[in-house]
């Protein structure tokens, strides 16, 4: 600084410059403003972050991906596409049908709550919204199921289709309940983790059910 | 004064130097309050008595009182106060539905399992396993009886699942506060020792419903002879955990009311299962020729071909 000590400077010479730092990180989501881009890019961000987190669930690895970022398209999507499957059963008899749109909607979201407002009060340590969003995650393989099942009716209802529906909806069942006690397993408490699997195991069984009792008209 | 005050500082050094020599001079162990005094007082108390007291739970009630107040100390509308309503690990799950089950002669099921721990974790997570195995298997049940008819097509039932959902949820929860406000109303009548709160009522009656859970998947078996006696066997099981429960509740009140309570948790006990069995279970009808179709009073929907 000793070169310094002579530089004055007049008060007549403007002082310009820029005094903004230039950001060091960049993170994908900073501040630039979204509200500018085209409406593609944005649809397919999310429809980007809802397929990611499908194959997550068809391969069940230890990543925090499904947990970290969770939203409600997903189940909204899968609920909605195997409630209208699960219809145009046997509608002649009013009382005695399958299940309605209404109540496959009731059972899945309802049941969801339930589960996950269980394994809160045992002590979980999960976010509410992130284990709906995974339980409803896991509903795909028993869509799948569902799709499956709907292909082989179309052949024929006989035993033997029942015979590859039944195998079908129970490997699903199992994919199921894999996944969603993999990413859900270790928020609980260790000696509790009984308590919290069953409630999914019967929350699954029965989905799994009203799936292969499903029979055309 | 000073000397005074010296004396007394010199007093509390020789208390303090004497709790440093003798470090366990007073311990008193707070891990397991309700084990100690029990112990005590069991020595204290006639060998004939014994018996009875193990029943009533005279030894810890008073104990369990303070532990509950302490327990439960968060105000209602915290999430932490249903958080203690669910303080339960898997063992002690496993335990309970192990008590339902095989009733020890002479051992009450609160006493013994529940210790002022009511959860309730098992009575919600047992009904919904019984609605659901009672709409499975009648289900289930109805196809194979019906399998080989010409004219039988296979309905899911579906309705069927809210009507056993009904049922189950309202007698698990409606039938314990109903008799909880019976024993209230008699507990200000007669001195009685010993009293349950509502969700150790809600507790003994949840697990007790556990039984009918292998009970209805036994159920599928189209035999009649079969079907009733696992009803009656089930029916003495956990009928007989109710009993031993709310005997000691009432014994001391009038005779003739005390049989009435106990004779009533029984008939509704009854009535559930003979109940459900009627409507989720078709008969299983008897061998006829198939021209021959006796009339049942099912409730699947089948078109009978004349």
């Amino acid at each position: 600084f000793a070169g310094l000590a002579d530089v004055s400077i007049s008060e007549d010479l403007p002082v310009e410059g820029e005094i903004t730092v230039p950001v060091g990180s960049h993170s994908p989501d900073e501040d630039y403003s979204t509200l500018d881009e085209p409406v593609r890019d944005t649809i397919m961000r999310d429809l980007k972050a809802v397929g990611k987190k499908f194959i997550h669930v068809m391969y069940p690895k230890k990543s925090s991906a499904l947990l970290r970022d969770w939203d409600l398209w997903g189940p909204l999507v899968l609920c909605v596409s195997l409630a209208l499957m699960l219809q145009g059963g046997s509608a002649d008899s009013k009382d005695d049908g399958g299940p309605q749109f209404a109540e496959v909607f009731v059972i899945i979201w309802f049941g969801a709550v339930v589960i996950t407002l269980n394994s809160k009060l045992l002590g979980g340590t999960i976010s509410f919204f992130q284990s709906l969003c995974v339980l409803g995650y896991c509903v795909l393989p028993l869509t799948v199921a569902m799709l499956v099942c709907r292909l082989v009716l179309l052949a024929g209802s006989g035993t033997v289709s029942f015979i590859i529906r039944l195998i079908v909806v129970v490997a699903m069942f199992g994919w199921s309940t894999l996944a969603s006690t993999a990413f859900l397993a270790d928020s609980q408490p260790p000696n509790r983790k009984a308590l919290v699997v069953y409630p999914i195991f019967l929350f699954y069984f029965v989905i799994s059910w009203m799936i292969l009792t499903f029979t055309p008209q | 004064i000073a000397s005074l005050v010296i004396y007394l500082f010199s007093e509390f050094d020789d208390a303090a130097n004497l709790l440093a020599a003798n470090p366990d001079a007073t311990t008193i162990s707070i891990d397991e309050p309700a084990e100690i005094p029990k112990n005590q007082r069991g020595r204290l108390q006639e060998p004939g008595r014994e018996e009875d007291d193990e029943l009533l739970g005279t030894d810890d009630s008073d104990k369990t009182e303070l532990l509950a107040g302490q327990k439960k100390s968060a105000p209602f509308w915290t999430f932490e106060y249903y958080q203690t309503f669910f303080d339960v690990d898997t063992y002690q799950v496993l335990d309970r539905i192990k008590g339902s089950v095989f009733p020890v002669p002479g051992k009450n099921f609160v006493r013994l399992y529940i210790r002022s721990n009511p959860d309730l974790y098992g009575p919600f997570w047992i009904c919904a396993t019984l609605v659901f195995t009672i709409a499975v298997s009648g289900n289930l049940s109805n196809f194979f009886i019906h399998l080989g008819k010409p004219t039988y097509h296979y309905v899911p039932e579906f309705r069927k699942v809210s009507i056993a959902a009904t049922t189950i949820y309202a007698y698990a929860w409606l039938v314990p506060l109903a008799l909880w406000g019976f024993l209230m109303w008699r507990n200000s009548k007669v001195m009685n020792i010993v009293s349950y709160s509502f969700l150790e009522i809600v507790c003994v009656y949840g697990y007790s419903l556990f039984i009918y859970i292998p009970t209805a998947m036994l159920w599928i078996i189209p035999q009649k002879v079969v079907r009733w006696v696992l009803v009656m066997f089930s029916l003495c099981l956990s009928g007989s955990v109710l009993v031993m429960t709310f005997w000691p509740a009432v014994r001391d009140d009038n005779r003739r009311i005390a049989l009435a309570t106990v004779g009533t948790i029984v008939l509704l006990h009854a009535l559930l299962s003979v109940g459900c069995l009627a409507y989720f279970f078709d008969a299983p009808e008897v061998d006829f020729p198939p021209s021959v179709i006796p009339a049942h009073n099912g409730t699947t929907v089948i078109t009978r071909s004349q």
